[in-house]
């Protein structure tokens, strides 16, 4: 049977396709941040496809939360998203006291708030920063590293560690926040706008940067959630979407701030939402810090669920029960037998655990809802069309943290 | 030391010592940067802490122009051949720098998926504690390391020669009983896994 | 449409037995036969809304107390115009666990569904690249099965040597 010409010219390797070639992006490069892959199949200088290869920094992260307790886990978790540390406690930890019903105290709920706020500043300073560090603008990198270093200090001043706090645990935190602490966060709330002024300035109007992201990795809003993005990436792109209004956690309700959205859904869009939402959170800080509620900052101690203090486990027979109860492996918190999903707005969007507890003080089965791996998702679809020099924006822009990404 | 008879700006030394001070003040770094410890290598680069004083500000990202590799952050398995692959692609004489717990001894994560140390598998210098190591710790193990140049090397890099003692550690795969063994030797050459024995 | 009424339209549809519901905290779930998974996330997509698959996952319930199935796979859907949230359920068995794949209805389930089959070998019908995300390709075992030590088979220590004289 005679070939036709309708299929002489579908045929994959026909003379068409034969100047397509294949290049191998990562796993280390330095545009990747960490460690990504990509295999790009390219027209020239024209991507006609590319493919995602990750998977290398997978090291077990929920297999582990199967092996520690929900308090030790927070090492763990801090180790996910390691640019907003206290944002991935905050998720972690409002599925544990959702499944054991434990209402924090308005302290507690307060101090949470203002780390989700400074950790927000903190993952928006490094994306931005980074995204211009990769685009050529060396300079507000130094400037958003800068101020990092401001909250790295409050970190190390409130836990003692300026990069894994550990601060939480479950029905409270590590211990109170002091005086020094307090003005700490005052002097960041009023220098930051100066700062963030600054790295305006020097990118808003830049035409090299805005050529570089206008119109690139176009994400329209129908497709942003079809394909499960959530945060600033959909919010680029119009999806009004945002936790701290839609499901209040925490005292979000107390605080007045806007919900940032765009309608480009490109990267420049990607970039604005970061920024505008940085003096949001500021706001948000600002009011937290000066209304913040006094008190203890644990729930009860006879709820069981919180490490009674030193004074009662030397002094009272109760509360070196209670205390030994805690730490012997085979007592500890008596959860529930069931399963339960909470998600917060993480910097990067819905960061979710779905918890499973089999009523012993260790999970049955910690899954993350990770943001960076389902953001990463959508890089295929951004990428088709453009030039290989705009996959560095594209990257930049989407903020894809590896440690979360393969967990 | 000066010479009599020369002038004041001649100095006599050794061509090794001469070799060694200008290698140790131009390290250019090779940043293999897989997780949270190189955030806290981007801040030693970045403004307060200044890695430029060091004379190692240099970072380039093509193994071919580096001759200090910092491991920063954990090696997972599949990592690994890509590790040893970057290795091998610089030039000589060369060093390397394990930068936190996870790359010097695998840190918290005891699992399935992260290679127990980098030192199992290749030559390391300097290990830096902590996690992460505070630039400043970071610093000091380029210092050290500097130091570690400038009193062992040799301009015809007779030292690497000689094996490190206890190099390499003691195999994990000797933990495991036999019954729970899998192999799936691994090859740098090609980074896959291929099915033996 | 709140959650009420979305049951109730689900049980018009589908028949009274077909599902089971059970409620915990805020959470509300269906639990659903593997059979009807599929028909049902299509009627929830299209007929109610549910616009975003904001989290697919799967577990292993080989230890767990009272469990009867060995594989579960949730669906955490979310109304983006109402906020109301929705998990769906369902369970699946060895030897061969499968689910149908609903990369059709939702394109964020691509990587999701990948994962769940790395982790624990649940294969999702009609996926159209169903391959190994995380782990290499010669990975031989699925690593979040309860039965997989947590250090491994001893595949981590596998690599050749590269010492100072030789490199």
């Amino acid at each position: 049977m005679p070939l036709e010409l309708a299929d002489a010219i579908a045929t994959p390797d026909g003379p068409e396709q034969e100047y397509l070639w294949t290049l191998n992006f990562g796993p280390q490069h330095p545009a990747t941040h960490t460690t990504l892959r990509l295999i790009l199949t390219l027209d020239g200088e024209t991507i006609v496809k590319a493919v995602p290869d990750i998977g290398y920094l997978h090291s077990g992260f929920e297999k582990l939360g199967e092996h520690l307790d929900y308090n030790q886990y927070v090492t763990i978790v801090d180790r996910k998203n390691y640019i907003s540390p206290v944002a991935n406690e905050i998720a972690w930890f409002a599925a544990v006291e959702k499944l054991m019903d434990i209402q924090l105290t308005p302290r507690c709920q307060y101090i949470r708030v203002i780390f989700n706020e400074l950790m927000r500043i903190h993952d928006h300073l490094l994306c931005c920063g980074a995204a211009a560090l990769d685009l050529g603008g060396f300079t507000a990198f130094l400037y958003a590293f800068n101020q990092k270093e401001k909250i790295y200090d409050i970190c190390e001043r409130a836990s003692g560690q300026r990069f894994h706090p550990s601060f939480l645990r479950v029905g409270g935190l590590l211990r109170d926040v002091d005086e020094t602490w307090i003005d700490m966060v005052r002097a960041f709330v009023r220098d930051f706008p100066k700062a963030w002024n600054d790295i305006v300035r020097l990118l808003n109007r830049n035409r090299i940067f805005i050529e570089r992201t206008k119109d690139i990795g176009v994400l329209s809003k129908e497709e942003a959630t079809n394909l499960s993005c959530t945060g600033p990436i959909a919010r680029a792109s119009g999806v009004v979407r945002d936790l701290r209004k839609d499901e209040p956690y925490l005292a979000y309700k107390d605080f007045d701030f806007k919900v940032i959205c765009a309608r480009e859904g490109d990267c420049f869009a990607r970039y604005l939402v970061r920024m505008d939402e940085m003096l949001e959170s500021c706001k948000i800080i600002h009011q937290a810090i000066e209304n913040l509620p006094s008190g203890p900052v644990n729930v009860d101690a006879d709820s069981k669920v919180v490490m009674p203090n030193q004074l009662s486990v030397y002094r009272s027979i109760e509360g070196l029960i209670h205390h030994f109860e805690l730490i012997m492996t085979n007592r500890q918190w008596h959860t529930p037998v069931d399963e339960v999903y909470a998600a917060i707005e993480s910097p990067n969007g819905e960061l979710g655990y779905y918890l499973i507890a089999d009523g012993s003080g260790v999970a049955y089965r910690t899954r993350t809802r990770p943001p960076s791996f389902i953001h990463f998702a959508t890089f295929p679809y951004m990428i088709v069309g453009h030039q290989v020099s705009d996959v560095v924006a594209v990257l930049g822009s989407l903020n894809i943290i590896a440690a979360e990404l393969d967990r | 030391m000066a010479v009599e008879g020369l002038s004041e700006s001649v100095m006599v030394t050794q061509l090794d010592k001469l070799a060694n001070w200008v290698r140790k003040n131009s390290l250019w770094p090779m940043p293999f940067a897989t997780a949270c410890c190189g955030i806290e290598l981007m801040a030693t680069g970045a403004s307060r802490h200044d890695i430029a004083r060091f004379g190692a500000e240099a970072m380039r990202f093509t193994p071919r122009q580096c001759d200090l590799m910092i491991v920063a952050g954990r090696v997972a398995m599949k990592m690994l051949p890509v590790l040893q692959r970057i290795w091998l692609q610089m030039p000589e004489p060369k060093w390397c720098i394990s930068m936190g717990a996870c790359a010097s001894s695998g840190g918290v994560f005891d699992t399935y998926a992260v290679v127990q140390g980098i030192d199992r598998f290749i030559p390391v210098d300097v290990y830096v504690p902590g996690c992460p190591p505070r630039p400043e710790q970071l610093l000091q193990s380029v210092i050290d390391l500097q130091d570690k140049i400038q009193r062992t090397g040799t301009i015809a890099g007779k030292e690497f020669q000689i094996p490190a003692q206890g190099h390499p550690p003691r195999s994990l795969a000797v933990d495991v009983p036999p019954t729970e063994r899998m192999v799936a030797p691994g090859n740098y050459a090609t980074a896959t896994r291929l099915q033996s024995e | 449409m709140t959650r009420e009424e979305i049951v109730n339209k689900l049980r018009e549809r589908f028949g009274a037995d077909a599902f089971s519901t059970s409620e915990f905290r805020d959470n509300y779930r269906i639990i659903l036969p593997v059979e009807r998974v599929y028909s049902v996330l299509e009627y929830l997509k299209i007929s109610c809304g549910f616009d975003l698959l904001a989290e697919l996952g799967g577990a292993d319930y080989l230890q767990y107390p009272n469990a009867r199935d060995r594989y579960g796979v949730w669906y955490v859907l979310v109304n983006t115009t109402t906020g109301v949230r929705l998990i769906v359920k369902t369970f699946t068995n060895d030897p061969e666990p499968t689910v149908p794949s609903v990369y059709p209805l939702w394109k964020g389930a691509d990587w999701m569904e990948r994962e769940v089959y790395d982790m624990y070998g649940v294969v999702f019908d009609g996926h159209p690249d169903l391959r190994r995300i995380l782990l290499p390709d010669e990975f031989t075992s699925f690593p979040m099965r309860k039965d997989y030590p947590m250090r491994g088979r001893g595949e981590r220590h596998n690599f050749p040597i590269i010492s100072r004289p030789e490199s």
